[in-house]
């Protein structure tokens, strides 16, 4: 029972973007481990970070009739 | 064998409650048929036709690499789990439409929208949502305009870049007036509505400022600001001060309207844009899932009839006949272009793999089929009186009550002044006379529905909870669309002066925001000024050009499965696309040459300068006659270009298809090469 409700609420955080840092700090740790390159330059800020991705966010069609 | 006999039996029950609705004569009938008519209609079709699509006309491939392993960035390209995409792609495609169109169309009786919901979801709008999906994850998430440029040629593309620009302005002039409508002398509601713009923005600088990037804590925070505005809303009608700053008319609304679009275009996403739309969000999944629940609980009867004689082209909220009407009517919920954006472009994007293509594409558009059905259940359940009463507009009706119920009840549907006024003051109004465009009526549906299954104490608070509710994404999909007609115009103005292409240049931005909020304030102006509701013109016109786009994604679709040598599974698009050019052609043939004044463009502009000129209109009508006659023509201008367009594209698409089977040199296909996945099964990144 437990585990269902976490995975709810894992799927909640996702869908929403609650933890879209978190992922974006493990991409980042892992495209250094792997060490490509992937233009990485240290891991932004959280609030910097937020920033970029609410504005790239709305950049395309997100939203309709 | 067990697995066959459960088909069988939902197959049967299916048959039965189609039957049912459709044979059903006189007696009332209950709307649980509805729900367990479209779940059989979406379970067969789900199981058997979507799946043969998969596997034999796309033949999906589940060991191939999609877009987003291949081009993983961690930003916009990232494989996802398919619930979190499903979720992400069904948010972005139900908006309001499949609310407002089976409200609408409910003036012909239940049957035939009913009946188009299920019929033209299964068989063409989920098949378009599944195959622009399949075809765009198969081009590195490429978006619709790109695919018909690449496939098709330069005039496939530049038409669906006009088109899409096009039916962004309409969708947000009828957008706004359903708002407008909504909240015309209604204190309660424009308060309301009022007090979600700075809630937005509270939310926004709490996510920014105060703790970024906390979404879900910023969200439920601003869902109970939005709830406690619902019933602030109660003490603003109440108290004698406030009511007269939120009292307004129509057109003084409209302007705030306008200015609100614009300051919305021009601001940055995160303070009002990004929050609104997941409060939007959240109100919007949350809605809906109660009104299913409601529905299912309290089963109420439908007391709309099945046909009603409407269907002659008389009908009070919009002229026109059954046939081709009812199909533009409802677009969203049966078929949609503006999906053909979303499943092109931004949901590829996400996809780990292929075979998921069925459930996210086709699934996701039937549980959209399934909002409009509820939307048409909620509609249809009112006594049929009170539904004209709320929805007909005061130049057909009358503007007195009185006229207004008299005419009403001459049409076979009973209605008392005292059973208006008991419901507007259940519902915390002065008055639901006139309100066109189908949010109040679903409101007031709504409300009954949760009233009965939730308490009948609160209709009022249920009421404006179900207007905020449709509200607060209308002016979602009015701040998002205004912006994205922002960045298109920015790209083509570009083209000439590439500083006005720079997307963060302030004067590009005014001037480019400022043409877009110009072009649908402009027929916002219009629609409210027009003493016939506006709506009556604005809806089909919408819905021409939704069709149209719908139209364009069918072309490459089925431009595409001929040049991949799948001639003979061609029809799945084919099929949809030639009934949308039918329509659609029919719909605007009728808008440019009937000599019903209420259908035909120039007859009611020929109509309304010879009451004119013989000065049979009163005074204030007067004034209004010259605008009204020089919009009903460009009204036609457009009908024109639109069905022009689509001819244009599905005559360059059956050209290529020609020259394809002819042997003569086509564009080649734009398919990425296939890599193999390197993501283990059922693996995904959560």
């Amino acid at each position: 029972m437990l585990k269902h409700l976490r995975t709810v609420w894992k799927a909640v955080r996702r869908l929403s973007g609650d933890d879209a840092y978190e992922r974006y700090l493990e991409h980042h740790a892992r495209c250094h481990a792997h060490g490509e390159d992937h233009q990485c330059t240290g891991p932004l800020s959280r609030a910097e970070f937020f920033k970029q991705w609410q504005d790239q966010k709305w950049e395309g069609i997100k939203r309709c009739c | 064998m067990l697995k066959t006999f459960i088909w069988i039996l939902i197959g049967g029950l299916g048959a039965a409650a189609v039957g049912g609705i459709a044979l059903q004569r006189g007696e009332t009938i209950n709307s649980l048929w509805f729900i367990v008519a479209a779940l059989c209609v979406y379970a067969l079709a789900y199981r058997f036709y979507a799946a043969w699509i998969a596997a034999k006309v796309l033949a999906v491939d589940a060991t191939r690499a999609t877009p987003a392993e291949r081009l993983d960035n961690g930003r916009d390209f990232v494989p996802t789990n398919k619930w979190i995409v499903f979720g992400h792609h069904f948010a972005a495609i139900a908006g309001p439409g499949p609310l407002v169109g089976p409200t609408l169309a409910a003036q012909f009786g239940y049957l035939p929208g009913t009946l188009w919901i299920l019929i033209g979801a299964v068989l063409g709008g989920c098949v378009q949502d599944m195959v622009t999906l399949f075809f765009s994850t198969r081009r590195n998430a490429r978006s619709l305009g790109q695919m018909a440029r690449d496939e098709l040629g330069v005039l496939g593309g530049t038409a669906a870049l006009i088109g899409t620009f096009a039916i962004m302005i309409i969708l947000i002039a009828v957008l706004g007036l359903v708002v407008v409508n909504a909240m015309k002398h209604s204190p309660w509601a424009t308060s309301t509505v009022a007090a979600t713009i700075p809630i937005a923005m509270i939310v926004g600088l709490y996510m920014r400022s105060i703790r970024p990037g906390r979404v879900l804590e910023a969200s439920i925070f601003g869902v109970a600001l939005l709830l406690a505005s619902v019933v602030y809303g109660g003490f603003v009608d109440r108290s004698e001060t406030w009511r007269v700053v939120f009292d307004h008319d129509g057109l003084t609304l409209a302007w705030w309207v306008i200015g609100y679009g614009f300051a919305a275009a021009v601001l940055p996403v995160w303070l009002l844009l990004a929050p609104r739309d997941y409060l939007s969000t959240f109100v919007k999944l949350g809605t809906i899932t109660l009104l299913a629940i409601a529905i299912i609980i309290l089963r109420p009867d439908v007391k709309m009839p099945a046909l009603t004689p409407f269907i002659d082209g008389s009908g009070p909220i919009f002229g026109g006949k059954l046939f081709p009407f009812v199909f533009i009517t409802i677009a969203c919920g049966a078929i949609s272009g503006f999906h053909a954006l979303i499943a092109s472009g931004t949901t590829p994007k996400l996809l780990t793999n292929e075979r998921d293509i069925r459930m996210i594409g086709y699934g996701g558009m039937l549980l959209e089929s399934f909002v409009a059905m509820m939307a048409m259940v909620a509609a249809t359940v009112l006594e049929p009186g009170v539904f004209f009463a709320v929805n007909s507009p005061a130049g057909v009706v009358g503007a007195e009550a009185a006229d207004a119920v008299a005419k009403i009840s001459s049409w076979g549907f009973p209605v008392t002044v005292e059973q208006m006024q008991t419901l507007a003051a259940q519902m915390g109004e002065t008055t639901l006379f006139a309100r066109t465009g189908g949010a109040p009526s679903l409101a007031v549906g709504m409300a009954s529905i949760f009233g009965s299954a939730f308490g009948d104490g609160l209709l009022a608070l249920w009421y404006h909870f179900a207007i905020m509710f449709e509200a607060i994404f209308i002016l979602t999909t009015l701040d998002a669309g205004t912006r994205v007609g922002r960045f298109m115009l920015q790209d083509m103005l570009g083209n000439f002066w590439p500083k006005l292409g720079e997307t963060s240049w302030t004067p590009s931005v005014i001037l480019t925001s400022g043409i877009v909020v110009a072009g649908w304030g402009y027929f916002l102006y219009i629609g409210v000024i027009d003493p016939n509701g506006g709506v009556n013109i604005l809806w089909p016109l919408f819905g021409i050009a939704n069709q149209m786009l719908a139209a364009i994604a069918l072309s490459v679709a089925t431009g595409i499965l001929v040049k991949s040598d799948k001639l003979k599974y061609a029809w799945i698009s084919g099929i949809p696309l030639a009934w949308l050019v039918t329509i659609t052609s029919a719909a605007a043939w009728e808008k440019l040459v009937s000599a019903d004044i209420r259908i035909g463009f120039f007859a009611a502009a020929n109509d309304m300068s010879a009451k004119l000129e013989g000065g049979l209109l009163p005074p204030e009508k007067a004034n209004i006659a010259p605008q009204l006659i020089f919009n009903l023509h460009l009204d036609a201008v457009i009908t024109l270009f639109f069905v022009t367009l689509l001819w244009l594209i599905v005559l360059d698409m059956l050209r290529v298809c020609y020259r394809h089977l002819a042997g003569k040199p086509v564009p080649p296909l734009s398919e990425a090469p296939h890599s193999p996945s390197r993501l283990v099964e059922n693996w995904a990144r959560d």
